[in-house]
């Protein structure tokens, strides 16, 4: 297993460590992982999958929950409306 | 496609870790199912040194014959039959008997500037830096209440973050009185002495709390009140977390009863539903010694193994003093009351502010005019945040007590699930 990763942010690549989350990598290029319905940018608060602000498009799927997931090889995530 | 056990266990925490490994030498069919990718709850969080209590635990789980399970628990459609979802797939989970391990989270209250990124929970930050985040040369504010603010602080430090100051609201007379009732408990000593040593030079302020965090699009800063003072603060993250709360959910779905807030149990850790066991943070707030010895009697009992349970009641009674000692401890003061504004947001989820808030006459009301506690985390941040605000009771869940994929709900109605799942390809 490689000790790195690639996935895209926003379109934008990223490399992290692997055992990375999906929130972490977010974080790590400086992107909101959702927007709220009154529009603020939200990252996560909680850290361990309850408060669901750290949810993330991730390879096209709306509200994954980014904290609980780990960044794979070529993932697109992408901040989510 | 169902998996039946003799035995299911639900959160891979310390409790559930030890409930498990102890009902493993009855030689039955034990499940251990957790929504996290690694053992260990959030206190252990998958870390374990060589040698260490943790991967003990650990090591003993995994070679006990335990079938450990990823998924998140949300519904129970029959009697000793519960749902889970992994990855957008629904497990059937069958039990004789169950024990509840599902832990705590953080009580957050809101505060102006609180929705912005970098404010997180204190056991919140540490888990994203345990998951990769770099901390290292970056300014953490670490405010709230309750021990972790301390365990956490040292955890940051250690990694390389600058702490400028840690605010504890609670009085320097209650630590102090909580201090005494440490020395009961030698294991503690030994902690606080650690932690001492690891946050020598870290600023340390009592009857101080948060008051705004501000900043652009990210933290900027906070403003505190220290002893009466307010003072500004420049910082990249503010860690906020008010102690902890426990995760009821799944107890209340299954019809166990709660008291005060805490799932009730007998002497060998049985619910009012006699095939359901409960332990650690679910049954009273009191840390990972507590939860483990609760999870032992559990695992024990629930094998059947009485004698052995009921000699491990004296060590846990000693624990359960100490938790009581913490809940006087770390009480909240009601100056935080006052702290989120007209304009300053309650529920995250569905963006509801205050002013919308203040006058409805409970949780219900508020839930039906406001939409408050209607979204993903349904409630879990701010029925805790409003019962200390406005005293309403967050009374009742409904399934699914997590937010699910429409395939795992319609594997409910039976057999359209595969092809729903082939013909929508996805969400």
């Amino acid at each position: 297993m490689s000790s790195q990763v690639t996935v895209t942010v926003n379109g934008a690549p990223i490399v992290v460590p692997s055992g990375t989350t999906v929130a972490v990598a977010m974080a790590m290029a400086g992107q909101a992982c959702r927007t709220s319905v009154g529009g603020e940018p939200r990252g996560p608060l909680c850290g361990m999958g309850i408060c669901f602000e750290c949810r993330v498009a991730v390879n096209g799927k709306p509200h994954r929950p980014g904290c609980q997931i780990l960044c794979e090889q070529g993932m697109e995530l992408r901040t989510n409306e | 496609m169902r998996q039946r056990f003799d035995l299911l266990v639900v959160g891979g925490g310390p409790a559930g870790i030890a409930a498990a490994a102890w009902a493993a030498e009855s030689g039955q069919r034990i499940g251990i199912v957790d929504d996290n990718a690694t053992l260990g709850g959030q206190i252990w969080r998958g870390e374990s040194e060589a040698g260490s209590e943790v991967s003990g635990w650990i090591g003993r789980l995994r070679s006990s014959g335990v079938s450990v399970l990823r998924g998140r628990v949300f519904h129970q459609p029959e009697p000793c039959v519960l749902l889970a979802e992994s990855d957008d797939r629904l497990q059937e989970l069958s039990y004789k008997k169950l024990i509840l391990a599902t832990g705590a989270r953080e009580r957050f209250l809101p505060f102006p500037g609180w929705t912005l990124p970098n404010v997180m929970g204190v056991g919140g930050l540490q888990a994203m830096v345990k998951c990769g985040l770099p901390i290292r040369g970056k300014r953490v504010v670490v405010a709230g209440t309750g021990p972790l603010l301390l365990a956490a602080a040292a955890y940051l430090r250690q990694h390389g973050a600058e702490i400028p100051i840690i605010c504890e609201q609670a009085s320097w007379a209650n630590l102090a009185r909580f201090g005494m009732a440490l020395l009961s408990v030698p294991d503690k000593i030994i902690q606080g002495l650690q932690l001492k040593k690891e946050l020598a030079g870290t600023k340390f302020s009592a009857s101080s709390w948060p008051i705004a965090a501000s900043g652009r699009a990210t933290t900027e800063s906070v403003t505190i009140s220290r002893s009466g003072k307010l003072e500004t603060i420049p910082c990249d993250y503010l860690a906020c977390g008010f102690h902890l709360v426990p995760n009821i959910e799944l107890s209340l779905l299954l019809g166990c009863q709660i008291q005060n807030g805490f799932v009730q149990v007998d002497d060998f850790q049985r619910t009012t539903v006699s095939e359901v066991f409960c332990a650690g943070e679910p049954t009273g707030i009191g840390g990972v010694e507590l939860s483990l010895v609760e999870g032992e009697v559990a695992g024990l009992a629930a094998a059947g193994r009485l004698v052995e349970a009921s000699s491990l009641f004296g060590r846990r009674e000693k624990l359960r003093r100490f938790a009581r000692s913490l809940d006087r401890t770390f009480r909240l003061r009601s100056e935080l009351r006052n702290l989120p504004s007209a304009e300053t947001i309650v529920c995250r989820c569905e963006d509801v502010r205050y002013s919308h808030l203040r006058d409805h006459a409970g949780w219900r009301a508020a839930k039906l005019q406001t939409r408050c506690g209607m979204g993903p985390c349904q409630g879990r941040i701010c029925g805790p945040a409003t019962q200390f605000l406005f005293a309403w009771n967050p009374d009742s869940v409904r399934p699914p007590i997590f937010p699910v994929c429409v395939e795992s709900l319609a594997g409910l109605i039976g057999d359209s699930r595969q092809e729903l799942c082939e013909a929508k390809g996805g969400r």
